[in-house]
């Protein structure tokens, strides 16, 4: 390396280190706010590559990928081309927790995106592999193994797992990036000597099976929905031939083979000390851990079209080849089934997110992104969301215009980051709507209502979607406007109507819009009653009838969230020196200090910070304020 | 600025005969018409402002008279507070201040943090800025502190049985996110049913548990209270004493052994928990041996020992070994049956001697003197209970109402037949209501709970 002449490549508004699922939100973020961007990836060949499962979306992540959608991203759209299969899941339960999740296409996600990104104005696609990080006079220098280098106002690194990535089956470890990549060696170290603290985390995926080995006869079929909703707000219709996933499970005898040889996992023998995601257990793991289970469900996926690679969910291991092999033959359908890839965990490094502040930047580096895995977060919607957070601030810096940070009461994208840079995270973090406190306002079909506005007012989202938004906006406003003021009276032929609906017969007048609030009603269902409507989009009825139903609930909440918003508007300014304040507790200083939240708000979720520190600060707060305008009085 | 209105007793309880309480924001003058009558016994359709109204403070349920009061009305910005406040003067000591902050907390009120009025009295600007180093110091030093003493005085037992009930709704919950979060995998669906029937049957021990905290079994609460003195030296007759003739709460502690009896005293507003121990002495006796080690266990965290000499009898052995196991502890000694000849001899011991009261429970000589020396001691403040302790236990039943109305929301919505995760919400307030109780912080245990029971995830 040390041989290696440097010679300077190109000057670059933004250069983003990866392009996996952050480093494409990221880099098309900056590129369409008018950034001269360079994405840097290792290979041009796992550009949006999905190393582990087949699917995107899932409760709490189709959230994500709605919202990454609604503020002008991409992930939606590809997901949209590239689905084989889709589903809305928990429909038995309210709207607020219905959610997307699709099986993708692997390939051609990943060639649909890098056309995207290839096409994109603005954005250089290079392939080399980051290895320094320096600052130069406000500037940021990335060095490639190659020895070229790139001048960079802003730097958003998504490296994801490859930073000093080491695979392990089972005895086996050696040096490796996911799927059978290169690691990235020594970006960690120039990350550590700018002072970044590094952690160790670690995932792990299940193996491959050739499909043609699989007998799928005796295994429940899981088909698609039959009518299918796209993720994009922009996509009207999704038009596939979709296939289906396969349920099998574990049985007794596979659990005999996993405990005979749990000596031979890596993580029971003790050789891996880092810490792995609890959602994402090795089989191992769920063997040991629940052994009163006689069987876990095993969920067959096609990793695409043209392939006959299949993934097989909830297989995830670290035992060696050896076994994985017997122990896959256990299951009903896998008898004879071949291995094309091995299962395995991957260690990685990533930074410990309370160094960053909301927008994503490093404390005490300006200009300095860091997004996805790379920040103890695990999926790839939770990276794309990030991602496209980090892209736009970065932007934004550049620019000198105030971040874009997206609060608890606003997206998952905000819970997720709030969480991430205020508690930090022991293991990596997944999405999960019950971290969101105000579920019922975060929906899917509204993702566009809270975010649209903000991507377009940062220059993110263009014409055609802020249009598409601003219509389907006004759309929903007008009827439910028109429901308020359409009454019905309790005339005889309205009283047949709804007594064949099972519903009361009306004694006075009421509007249509309180008759829906009746739990037998429908907005599909009353037609009869309401011949006025004129035909609406499917989402802006579902939109409706929920804001309609539930409007006791969502005014509950939309109160909670005022008083929410209260203390996130109560800032805190970055000078301020926490050690001078007496009233505040040792331990209260040191993670104040540590954290350094932007608001009360944030102050008040940091682990160790009571309500009484809280107190103190907001009075010092005040003290502050009082000051300065005594100072500025005097003057 | 703040939207919410609240209340606390302004003053020390127990140290004075007036208490004042004050009530602090834009509800104040509803509640307080609410529950105030003026000298004719109506209630007054407009308050005066800044005029000192006598009446009474009824419960406006049954229209029974709590308490004779003077009430103010005070409107904004011309307050401490700079919001609207209403102070009632109450003379009934601690049971009627408590009732009455009772009846304003049943209203859109919430109880005051320490030092809140003041923090408002700051952030509205009535404050001037030398003083915000001091509010900040009230805060910081008493309501950590009061916090942590609030879990503390929580009997043991009945922690454990709110705990015992979050851990059963968190299992609920957790059940519930686990088939929301992660509906493809067939771990038990939580149906409306469990949850109404587990609603139910929650409902049901959270009410017992408000029972209880108004006959105030709820605390281990009161001056700790040890009466020392060996055998026959009239250790019961005096315990009698001050729980007969002060009105005492005599309520029997579950769990305690038939060698250390508690026995709760109101001496004119001050509680005591006065516990009787079965006599220290040296003993081989098994059983009584227990009582023994109990007795010098109790004798370890009390905060007031009450030690009895015999005045006929000469100091003996086990006189000098109360004396010494006393040692600094806050106490007050007594010369009993001084009524007989007097062969105690304290020349050995001159501080004792310099503050022994003289007594006679016999023809009851003397023991006005002990009541008001533990009054003195207690407004020095050289033995103190700070209004922690009632005002925990209205905090503590407040919280626990509080969850209990959630379980009824929750009822509520599945009459309606709301989806789960709608229920969900006020399952959630519940749960953390009844962790505020403890403690403890429960949602982030939430996440726990959901990995560590359900076998979930790629």
């Amino acid at each position: 390396m040390d041989k290696v002449k440097k010679f300077l490549s190109d000057k670059y508004d933004v250069v983003v280190i990866g392009a996996g699922h952050a480093g494409c939100e990221a880099s098309l973020a900056c590129a369409r706010m008018g950034m001269k961007t360079l994405m840097l990836t290792m290979s041009l060949d796992s550009i949006a590559m999905m190393p582990c499962n087949p699917s995107i979306g899932g409760t709490g992540k189709g959230h994500l990928v709605r919202e990454i959608d609604a503020l002008g991203g991409q992930m939606g759209l590809i997901t949209d081309k590239a689905m084989i299969q889709c589903r809305m899941l928990n429909t038995s339960k309210g709207p607020a927790v219905h959610s997307l999740r699709a099986q993708a296409d692997k390939r051609k996600y990943h060639v649909a995106m890098k056309q995207v990104i290839e096409n994109e104005k603005n954005l250089y696609l290079k392939q080399g592999e980051a290895v320094e990080i320096n600052i130069n006079n406000d500037e940021y220098e990335v060095l490639t193994r190659t020895g070229s280098y790139y001048i960079a106002k802003a730097v958003i690194v998504t490296t994801g797992t490859y930073l000093k990535g080491r695979i392990y089956i089972g005895e086996v470890n050696y040096e490796g990036g996911p799927s059978g990549l290169y690691p990235s060696n020594q970006l960690s170290d120039s990350l550590k000597k700018l002072g970044i603290e590094l952690k160790r985390f670690k995932t792990g995926t299940p193996a491959r099976v050739d499909g043609n080995t699989i007998n799928y006869s005796e295994m429940q079929v899981h088909e698609g929905d039959i009518e299918l909703i796209p993720f994009s707000f922009l996509t009207d219709k999704v038009d596939i031939e979709q296939v289906p996933c396969y349920l099998t499970y574990t049985n007794e005898e596979t659990h005999k083979i996993i405990k005979a040889n749990l000596s031979r996992s890596p993580m029971y023998a003790g050789e891996m000390e880092s810490v792995g995601p609890r959602y994402c257990p090795s089989i191992e793991d769920k063997v040991v851990r629940f052994s009163d289970k006689p069987k876990h469900q095993i969920f067959i996926e096609p990793e695409g079209l043209d392939t006959n690679e299949v993934y097989v969910q909830g297989m995830s291991t670290t035992l060696p080849e050896e076994i994985q092999i017997k122990m896959y033959r256990t299951m009903e359908g896998l008898e004879n089934c071949e291995i094309m890839r091995p299962a395995y965990a991957i260690e990685y490094d990533c930074i410990d997110p309370t160094q960053l502040n909301r927008n994503l930047e490093m404390k005490n580096f300006k200009n300095l992104f860091f997004a996805g895995q790379v920040n103890g977060s695990s999926g790839y919607e939770e990276a794309a969301g990030q991602g496209i957070i980090a892209g736009i601030n970065a932007a934004l810096n550049i620019k000198g215009k105030d971040s874009l940070i997206l609060d608890r009461s606003e997206a998952y994208i905000g819970v997720l980051i709030d969480d991430l840079v205020t508690k930090g995270t022991d293991e990596p973090y997944r999405m999960m709507t019950s971290r969101a406190e105000y579920r019922l306002v975060l929906r899917q079909d509204n993702a566009d209502i809270r975010l649209t506005q903000k991507g377009y007012d940062v220059g993110l989202v263009d014409e055609e979607r802020y249009k598409k938004y601003k219509e389907k906006n006004k759309n929903v406003r007008q009827e439910i406007e028109r429901l308020k003021n359409t009454k019905l009276t309790p005339k005889r032929e309205i009283n047949e109507v709804l007594e064949k609906l099972g519903s009361v017969p009306l004694k006075t007048p009421i509007t249509l819009y309180e008759l829906l609030k009746r739990t037998e009603l429908s907005y599909k269902n009353i037609l009869e009653l309401d011949k006025e409507r004129k035909k609406l989009p499917k989402i802006v009825i579902q939109q409706v009838q929920t804001e309609i139903k539930y409007e006791g609930y969502i005014k509950k909440q939309l109160k909670q969230i005022e008083q929410y918003k209260k203390l996130e508007n109560k800032k805190i300014p970055e000078d301020i020196n926490y050690n001078e304040i007496k009233g505040l507790r040792l331990e209260a200083r040191q993670k104040l200090s540590n954290i350094k939240p932007d608001s009360i708000g944030q102050a008040s979720r940091i682990s160790g910070v009571s309500p009484a520190d809280i107190n103190v600060l907001i009075i010092y707060l005040e003290q502050q304020l009082r000051l300065k305008k005594e100072r500025g009085e005097d003057l | 600025m703040y939207d919410d209105t609240i209340a606390a007793i302004a003053t020390s309880l127990g140290n004075s005969g007036i208490n004042i309480i004050r009530i602090s924001g834009k509800k104040s003058l509803e509640i307080a018409q609410k529950i105030f009558i003026g000298k004719k016994g109506i209630k007054l359709k407009k308050l005066k402002q800044r005029y000192l109204h006598y009446g009474h403070i009824i419960d406006p349920e049954n229209n029974k008279v709590i308490d004779e009061v003077l009430l103010t009305y005070m409107k904004k910005p011309y307050t401490y507070t700079k919001e609207d406040v209403v102070e009632i003067n109450c003379h009934g000591g601690v049971i009627s201040s408590k009732k009455i902050l009772e009846l304003i907390l049943n209203n859109e009120c919430r109880l005051a943090e320490r030092g809140e009025f003041t923090k408002r009295a700051f952030l509205n600007g009535r404050i001037d800025l030398i003083q915000a180093e001091a509010v900040m110091d009230i805060i910081s030093s008493k309501s950590n502190k009061s916090h942590e003493i609030s879990v503390n005085q929580l009997e043991g037992r009945l922690s454990k049985e709110i705990i015992k009930i979050i851990n059963e709704i968190m299992g609920l919950i957790a059940n519930v996110e686990v088939n929301i979060d992660f509906p493809e995998y067939d771990e038990d669906q939580v149906t409306i049913e469990q949850i109404k029937k587990t609603s139910i049957k929650i409902i049901d021990k959270i009410d017992n548990l408000i029972r209880t905290s108004e006959t105030g079994k709820i605390y281990r609460e009161g001056i700790k209270t040890v009466i020392l003195g060996k055998p026959n030296v009239g250790k019961s007759s005096l315990m009698n004493f001050l729980l007969n003739e002060n009105r005492a709460i005599v309520t029997e502690v579950p769990g305690t052994t038939r060698d250390t009896i508690e026995e709760y005293a109101n001496i004119d507003g001050i509680p005591l928990r006065i516990i009787d121990t079965a006599g220290i002495r040296e003993t081989n006796d098994k059983v009584e041996k227990i009582g023994v080690e109990k007795a010098l266990d109790k004798l370890r965290d009390s905060d007031l020992i009450i030690m009895v000499f015999d005045a006929s009898k000469e100091l003996e052995e086990e006189d000098i070994k109360i004396i010494e196991y006393i040692g600094n502890k806050k106490s007050i000694y007594l010369k009993n049956k001084t009524d007989l000849e007097e062969l105690l001899d304290l020349s050995d011991y001159p501080k004792i001697e310099e503050s022994i009261i003289d007594i006679s429970i016999k023809n009851n000589e003397g023991l006005d003197k002990i009541v008001s020396k533990i009054k003195d001691m207690f407004m020095s403040g050289v033995i103190n209970v700070e209004n922690d302790l009632i005002i925990n236990n209205m905090r503590h039943k407040n919280l626990l109402i509080n969850s209990r109305n959630s379980l009824d929301e929750v009822l509520k919505s599945i009459n309606n037949h709301m989806p789960v995760e709608f229920l969900e919400i006020d399952l959630k307030n519940c749960m953390e209501n009844l962790g505020e109780i403890v403690g403890k912080s429960v949602s982030d245990d939430l996440v726990d709970k959901i990995f560590n029971e359900f076998c979930i995830g790629k």
